[in-house]
């Protein structure tokens, strides 16, 4: 490949997730990028450029909402980018911090992931509904869920698949959530497929207990070349490989059935990684599951099982911590919390800390030498991936 | 996280943390107002739904019937050439069961949000609307509505309608189900009218038998 150096994850910090923080987002920021730089036993100084994701402004009315939380996330006079691609956005910034650093601009980056959601009233779900059509959809009365139950039921139509089976998501997830020490309260627990279809019915398919909450919390990881790598541990987390790929706006007019883009974004990465087989190279996986069949979708799309096939692989428990194929062993949206923007780089800093074998009780029962992280965000439309190796 | 880290920052709050006054917060409310040009391609689709009447655009590069229309193919990336009447029936691609509203509060009644590929169009040319007259409860909805089953445009009276979606009050499953004549519904799509199937069915087209809705 044509970049100038090799990659590599050397810390990463996260906040505890809250149904509502009492801190602002910069200091949430604040916190989350200090233990990063801590556990990557570099200095503020040292940091030579910073990556910041966080999800739409319209959560706290707050206009530019990523130069407002440069200087919690350590931005105060240094080269400082956001990137934004909705819900897929914590993925993208660590995809964003690695060509920061490939390109030979920089050997430092610190990547930053907030979201503080709690602040928009009634619910920070109204303030999603500006992503519909405003001529076509908006006239409607929409709410953000219809859509992923539009795509859950297409889904459930296309491979014969029972909305018990898509259950044992949240019941996987939410018990890994338990070992979590940042889980928010109140949403990992031991539940049984009875009660999660049977929780209140939001838009059906999607039960209660098959969405990820509201959250407000932030994540935080530094990205080094090669050569400060080298200077700096003995473990280095390689990036082995980055996809990205954006789907049309016109969702509609798309079989929902399959996250094609997920698919092209996960391909762009396999090819840098040189995987050619994603099913027996990739050990564990942090697949995005906003919502329960997102798991699944997001599993065939990143070719890690034939469409259709991932409920199978779940029902066998082959997806649990102890399975050959562990997806979400941090508990994932449903089990954590879903912080946009920092839900995403949560994703990447659970690969990092699987991968250096430091997950404690959540560190998966094989041997792991290569993770994948993936997002997935705005209308039904954008797949990011990374592959992180040792 | 690590094994190496064992406190983790944050504060969480409760409720009544705000409603007590324990924490201090600071209150703004925005009140934002827009007016959107609805642009080439949907002011021509607007008007025609003011005349009961659904337009799609055709792509000379794609061969195909696009709905919503749009002045340009985001595939070849070439101008559409055509206005395309499609029928104003269909069939669904995919539904689900509503019980919260814009702000998330519930909503006593279920609406039923759904994707319609309409009959005349492309294969796979749907539109997001809501399906009506199928029952008020879980249950019976789910016992009526059906991926694949057909349905017709229920429009509100001419003198009410306002060159908006909405002009459409909801679509409606057809009762005469038999009636399967490909353009039988006389919209003209002929352009599209050999591929018109829509994806989750055979080859009926306007599977309602056509008429006005």
């Amino acid at each position: 490949m044509g970049y100038q150096n090799r990659v590599a994850v050397v810390g990463a910090g996260l906040t505890r997730f809250m149904r509502r923080a009492q801190e602002t987002g910069k200091e949430l920021c604040f916190e989350a990028a200090r233990m990063a730089l801590d556990a990557a036993g570099l200095r503020p100084r040292d940091v030579e450029a910073v990556v910041m994701a966080t999800a739409p402004d319209v959560f706290d009315g707050v206009h530019m909402k990523g130069e407002y939380l440069a200087d919690g996330a350590g931005g105060f006079r240094k080269p400082y980018m956001r990137s934004f691609v909705g819900g897929g956005s914590g993925v993208f910034a660590a995809i964003h911090g690695w060509y920061h650093v490939a390109s030979g601009h920089f050997d430092t980056v610190l990547v930053v992931a907030e979201e503080k959601m709690s602040s928009c009233l009634p619910h920070p779900q109204a303030a999603f509904n500006g992503i519909y059509d405003q001529f076509l959809e908006r006239p409607l009365g929409v709410n953000l869920l219809w859509i992923f139950a539009l795509e859950m039921n297409r889904y459930m139509q296309v491979h014969k698949v029972p909305q018990e089976t898509i259950a044992l998501v949240s019941v996987k997830n939410k018990r890994n959530g338990l070992d979590h020490p940042c889980a928010q309260e109140g949403i990992p627990g031991n539940y049984s497929v009875e009660e999660i279809v049977g929780s209140e019915v939001m838009v059906w398919p999607v039960t209660r207990l098959m969405v990820s909450p509201v959250t407000d919390a932030a994540a935080a990881i530094v990205m080094v070349s090669e050569r400060v790598a080298k200077r700096i541990t003995d473990r280095p987390v390689w990036v082995k490989g980055v996809g990205w790929h954006l789907d049309s706006s016109y969702w509609t007019n798309r079989d929902l059935y399959y996250p094609k883009y997920v698919e092209y974004a996960a391909r762009m990465a396999y090819e840098m990684a040189g995987i050619t087989n994603p099913r027996r190279e990739i050990d564990v996986v942090e697949a995005y599951d906003p919502f329960a069949y997102k798991e699944l979708h997001h599993m065939e799309g990143l070719l890690l099982c034939d469409k259709g096939e991932a409920p199978r692989l779940l029902e066998k428990g082959v997806t649990q911590r102890d399975g050959e194929l562990p997806v979400c062993p941090s508990g994932g949206l449903l089990g954590v919390g879903n912080p946009i923007a920092a839900a995403g780089l949560m994703k990447v800093a659970e690969i990092f800390w699987q991968l250096r074998g430091e997950a404690g009780a959540r560190q998966v029962s094989r041997p792991v030498r290569t993770g994948l992280a993936q997002a997935w965000g705005d209308l039904m439309q954008v797949g990011t991936v990374v592959v992180l190796g040792v | 996280m690590s094994v190496h880290i064992r406190d983790y920052p944050g504060i969480p709050l409760k409720d009544r943390d705000i409603g007590e006054g324990r924490v201090l917060t600071t209150e703004w409310h925005v009140k934002a107002q827009y007016a959107w040009d609805t642009g080439a391609a949907l002011s021509r689709f607007f008007r025609a739904l003011k005349e009961g009447k659904i337009y799609g655009r055709w792509c000379p590069g794609c061969d195909r019937i696009v709905v919503p229309p749009r002045m340009f193919c985001e595939w070849c990336f070439r101008p559409t050439v055509r206005w395309v009447e499609v029928c104003d029936t269909g069939r669904v691609n995919t539904f689900s069961v509503s019980y919260v509203n814009w702000d998330a509060s519930r909503s006593a009644v279920p609406r039923v949000p759904a994707v319609i590929e309409l009959d005349g169009a492309s294969p796979g040319m749907g539109i997001m609307h809501l399906l009506g007259e199928v029952g008020d409860t879980l249950e019976e909805i789910l016992r009526r509505v059906k991926v694949g089953m057909p349905v017709r445009a229920v429009w509100k009276p001419p003198a009410e309608r306002q060159g908006a979606i909405t002009d459409i009050l909801y679509f409606a499953p057809c009762r005469d189900e038999g009636a399967t004549e490909p353009g039988g519904c006389g919209c003209g799509g002929a352009v599209g009218a050999d591929r018109a199937a829509p994806t989750t069915s055979g080859t009926d087209a306007c599977g309602c038998g056509g008429g006005e809705g």
